[in-house]
């Protein structure tokens, strides 16, 4: 699969500018593109500088959280004589989101660059890409890209010849959700079973091997060449709205939508020109009828509140949502929203750890009534129910897939509840859908 | 530790000062507050995976898992709050719908953590309207059967076999609510500790075999006692029913077996409830033996005893006030003493420590030993050729019964008979260590009291009680009444026990002079 579309004229193509172009996968390829210059530079800052430059731009994760990567960098203590990792999260599980596979897939050398940089700037010597399992392409992609790198002395031992050191290694999942939750993620690197760590202790104290750990997102990090070679300044113009969101943002977006597939967008763009317009709008002879906007974590908006939000950390949260992960998925008025719910549902009880209670049991409870309510066999009753185990399922347990797995049902319980309804009274699915088996 | 380091904290509206560090489930125990909790066990770490012990503490935005947050100066916390027991209601709420409330049948009912918190903060009826997830039950190996669907998913029992027996052979199978405790392929419960995952589950996920279904919790008896098996000395609880002792279960002891009690200790109890026992004096007539009343025994034996040395045989079983009992009838007859000790390959328990099931497996050596009695294999080898032997509770296991014949006279006090001595000249019944109270020196020198789990059968005494008898009639007054004034003469006696009684010594025991444990335990 090559990359479906040419940019939009009102996409900003910066981490995604040379997706589709197979020559800048290579290492001299990547260089003729600009590549490494920001690596070079950096080794020759100090990683208080480089840290500076990123709280400066105002660069925030991309993962999903959303935390100043600058300020979460600069958690690290030099000098402690404990040897630092960085971990880089290139686990994108998250349902309808994709971008990080595309960055993987097309400018693998912009993430050894970033990682590397980002390695350097918090004293690892250490850089470990956790990638997806189940991503074989961007695999082989990583692994190519850091093996030039490697040869071309651009990174390891002897870092483009400036005597600093920097590994990277790409560790391959094995296909759990859960393994994208910073703690699991660093369980799974050391050989355990993938399950989420209590904090404190915070990565930034005891994480990968208990030592100092800062773990970033694949975009978060392959923006950060960008900004050293253009400057903080450059960045934060790329704002449209909130002046504490800042740059540009890969959405991955699928569902009822005419042109599904990533754009890059500045933020605080108009979300409903990103849909109709960037997008293509609904499918022909179809209405948009709601959006879940950064992977199937956030909360469901209606198509009222997805028109009038603004692209950014801050406007998704003023229209009842989250940025998120940037996965876009849009539901036309053929879908049935408790169908979509319960196979949401029925995904986080697949994919719970089953450390916690709230989340082993609720997960797998929730997913049966939903389930239930589905085939028509629901009571007005099951829907008091479902929003109490949610909010027993949110704030209580070590990660946040519990919450995960609420935050669809009460925005949905709550947005749609006369489909819930109808499937109740009317005692089977008014749209005639049939939760997938 | 000085006060200025303490942390001052509120639980529950009571004060309570606690070193850095303190946990606030444990600052809560040390204020008289439980905590409740499933995951959390003192001996293991802390997943804080079960939410129960979720508490309210002021100024913070979320409930704090009590198991894993260290305490600060100043915090107010509520164990009991609204919130808290609403939290708590829910985590009761997910634990039981898929758990079988099958405590008719459950061999933990009684004694299970689920019970005793539902019963008290659950909610009163369940909103489950779904099927319940199935699961066979499957033989862990060992003595331990997982009965999955009582599971609760709390992996103590995971942690347990990781971090203190160091064997990995359990993990957490498949993710959800699909997860299960599993074996490692090919593997199995057999380590010598691994039956203390039975006493950690707070389920009834978790059973012996030995104890299936052979009795309701709330009709057992229990009584604090020291496991006989081995020199270690583990603190126990004697279990019984019926006046038969049907299980034993570790005692906590931090100075000796932590919360652990090995398998071949717990399960060798049934030779307390032996029926084969002499229950009478026994007086030789001819060539049988009669039964008696005890003064008339004693005084057959006084006869025979007069003016010849005592060679005591003696079971490293024995008590402390038996033992030194014997001790002094080997003094007054100017006679000698020896033992054999069973032995066995020790087996520590790698995550506690100092403590293994010891390879002799005895409970007093030490004790035998400090009072004189020679350790050997060969013990009637040092029998002199006219001696009257005393054979006090000793099985002859391996001694050369051939040699019984130079002995001038042989006197049983006992729990059984040996077919070896059967020609004995008076035979008096003891009671067995589950049927008297009594005091065992460990391989430490740790001086540990037992107390009576089941009474003796007819009219069995405890040896002490019969040597004393025995002296008085050999003209030494020496008769006590109890067992504790037999250690009150013995602390008197012995410069290693000065100072001692058995209110001293308490459920914990108590360092004999001059000995020690080694660094790492806990003090």
């Amino acid at each position: 699969m090559g990359y479906p579309h040419k940019p939009h004229p009102r996409e900003t193509p910066i981490l995604s500018r040379h997706f589709g172009d197979a020559e800048a996968r290579t290492l001299d390829g990547w260089k003729k593109r600009g590549g490494y210059r920001a690596l070079e530079k950096a080794l020759g800052m100090t990683p208080e500088e480089i840290i500076n430059e990123i709280k400066e731009s105002g660069l925030r994760g991309r993962g999903g959280a959303g935390f100043p990567t600058g300020m979460k960098w600069s958690f690290m203590k030099h000098g402690d004589g404990k040897p630092h990792y960085l971990c880089v999260n290139a686990d994108e599980s998250e349902p309808g989101t994709f971008k990080d596979r595309e960055i993987m897939r097309w400018t693998p050398h912009a993430l050894v660059e970033g990682a590397a940089i980002g390695a350097y700037a918090i004293g690892a010597e250490t850089a470990y890409i956790y990638i997806r399992g189940e991503f074989t392409e961007p695999l082989r992609m990583m692994g190519a890209a850091v093996k030039e790198a490697y040869a071309a002395g651009v990174i390891g031992r002897n870092a483009m010849g400036t005597g600093k050191r920097v590994d990277v290694y790409v560790h391959k999942g094995a296909g759990a959700y859960i393994c994208g939750e910073e703690t699991a993620l660093m369980n799974s690197l050391e050989g355990k079973r993938g399950n989420p760590r209590p904090k404190p202790p915070f990565p930034a104290v005891a994480g990968l091997f208990a030592m100092p750990t800062t773990i970033n997102n694949v975009e978060t990090l392959t923006a950060v060449p960008h900004i050293l070679n253009e400057g903080p300044a450059w960045y934060k113009a790329m704002s449209h709205s909130s002046p504490k969101s800042t740059g540009s943002k890969l959405f991955s977006v699928c569902g009822n939508i005419a042109r599904p597939g990533n754009y890059e967008v500045e933020m605080g763009f108009p979300f409903k020109d990103f849909l109709y317009d960037v997008c293509g709008g609904p499918p022909p002879g179809r209405r948009f009828k709601a959006v879940i906007p950064g992977g199937s974590s956030v909360p469901i908006q209606t198509m009222e509140e997805a028109e009038a939000t603004l692209m950014d950390y801050e406007g998704f949260i003023a229209q009842g949502s989250m940025l998120g992960s940037g996965g876009v998925i849009v539901f036309d008025d053929s879908q049935c929203m408790v169908k979509q719910i319960a196979r949401l549902a029925r995904f986080y009880a697949h994919e719970s750890c089953a450390q916690c209670t709230q989340c082993r049991e609720g997960t797998a409870w929730t997913t049966r009534i939903l389930e239930r309510i589905e085939r028509g066999q629901g009571t007005m009753e099951d829907l008091d129910t479902l929003l109490s185990l949610s909010k027993q399922m949110t704030g209580t347990t070590i990660c946040v897939l519990s919450d995960s797995c609420a935050t669809p049902i009460v925005s949905g319980i709550s947005k749609f509840r006369d489909e819930f309804e109808a499937h109740i009274t009317g005692k089977r699915c008014p749209m005639g859908a049939t939760a997938a088996a | 530790m000085a006060d200025a380091q303490q942390i001052s904290l509120t639980i529950e509206g009571r004060q309570v000062s606690v070193a850095p560090g303190t946990t606030i489930l444990e600052a809560a125990k040390q204020a008289g507050v439980l905590v409740p909790h499933y995951c959390y066990h003192p001996g293991l770490p802390s997943p804080s995976s079960c939410r129960m012990c979720l508490v309210e503490v002021e100024k913070a935005p979320k409930l704090q898992p009590a198991c894993v947050t260290a305490v600060g100066e100043g915090q107010v916390v509520h164990v009991f709050s609204e919130k808290a027991l609403e939290q708590r209601k829910g985590v009761l709420e997910f634990l039981l719908i898929n758990h079988p409330l099958d405590c008719p049948i459950c061999d933990k009912s009684g004694e299970c953590e689920l019970q005793d918190y539902v019963y008290r903060e659950g909610p009163a009826r369940g909103r489950l309207h779904d099927p319940k997830r199935f699961n066979p039950a499957e033989d862990f190996g060992g003595d331990v059967l997982y009965v999955t669907n009582r599971c609760i998913m709390c992996t103590r029992c995971v942690r347990f076999m990781d971090s203190v027996a160091e064997d990995t052979v359990l993990n957490v199978s498949e993710r959800g609510d699909r997860a299960v405790i599993g074996v490692f392929e090919g593997k199995g419960l057999t380590h010598e500790w691994a039956g203390n995952v039975i006493d950690i589950c707070p389920v009834g996920a978790l059973l012996s075999k030995d104890f299936l279904n052979k009795a309701r919790s709330w009709e057992l008896d229990r009584t604090p006692s020291i496991c006989p098996n081995c020199s270690q000395g583990c603190n126990a609880i004697f279990e019984t029913r019926d006046n038969q002792v049907v299980r034993m279960r570790p005692r906590s002891n931090t100075e000796v077996n932590q919360y652990y009690l090995c398998d071949s200790g717990r399960l060798d109890y049934r030779w307390m409830n032996r029926t084969d026992r002499i229950e009478a004096p026994l007086v030789r007539r001819g060539d049988r033996l009669a039964a008696a009343d005890w003064d008339e025994a004693l005084r057959a034996a006084a006869l025979h005893l007069n003016g010849k040395r005592a060679f005591v045989l003696a079971s490293p079983m024995l008590s402390n006030e038996s033992l030194w009992m014997l001790s002094r009838l080997v003094e007054k007859t100017g006679g000698k003493g020896a033992f054999r000790v069973r032995r066995g390959p020790e087996a520590p328990l790698p995550g506690a420590p100092d403590l293994a099931l010891r390879a002799e497996r005895a409970a007093n050596v030490r004790g035998a030993e400090l009072f004189g009695f020679t350790k050997t294999d060969a013990p009637l080898a040092g029998m002199a050729d006219g001696d009257v032997l005393v054979i006090a509770d000793h099985d002859l296991a391996e001694a050369d019964v051939a040699e019984l014949a130079r002995a001038s006279a042989v006197i049983v006090i006992g729990t059984v008979l040996p077919e070896a001595a059967r020609q004995a000249i008076v035979v008096f019944p003891s009671t067995n260590m589950a049927e008297e109270e009594g005091t065992f020196t460990n391989i430490r020198g740790r001086v540990q009291r037992y107390q009576q789990a089941r009474s003796g059968p007819g009219m069995s005494q405890p040896v002490w009680w019969a040597v004393g008898d025995l002296l008085t009639f050999l003209g030494e007054g020496a008769g006590h009444y109890s067992a504790s004034e037999t250690f009150d003469a013995l602390a008197a006696a012995r410069p290693e026990f000065t100072g001692m009684s058995y209110e001293t010594i308490g459920l914990k025991g108590q360092l004999m002079a001059g000995s020690s444990e080694p660094a790492g335990t806990a003090g």
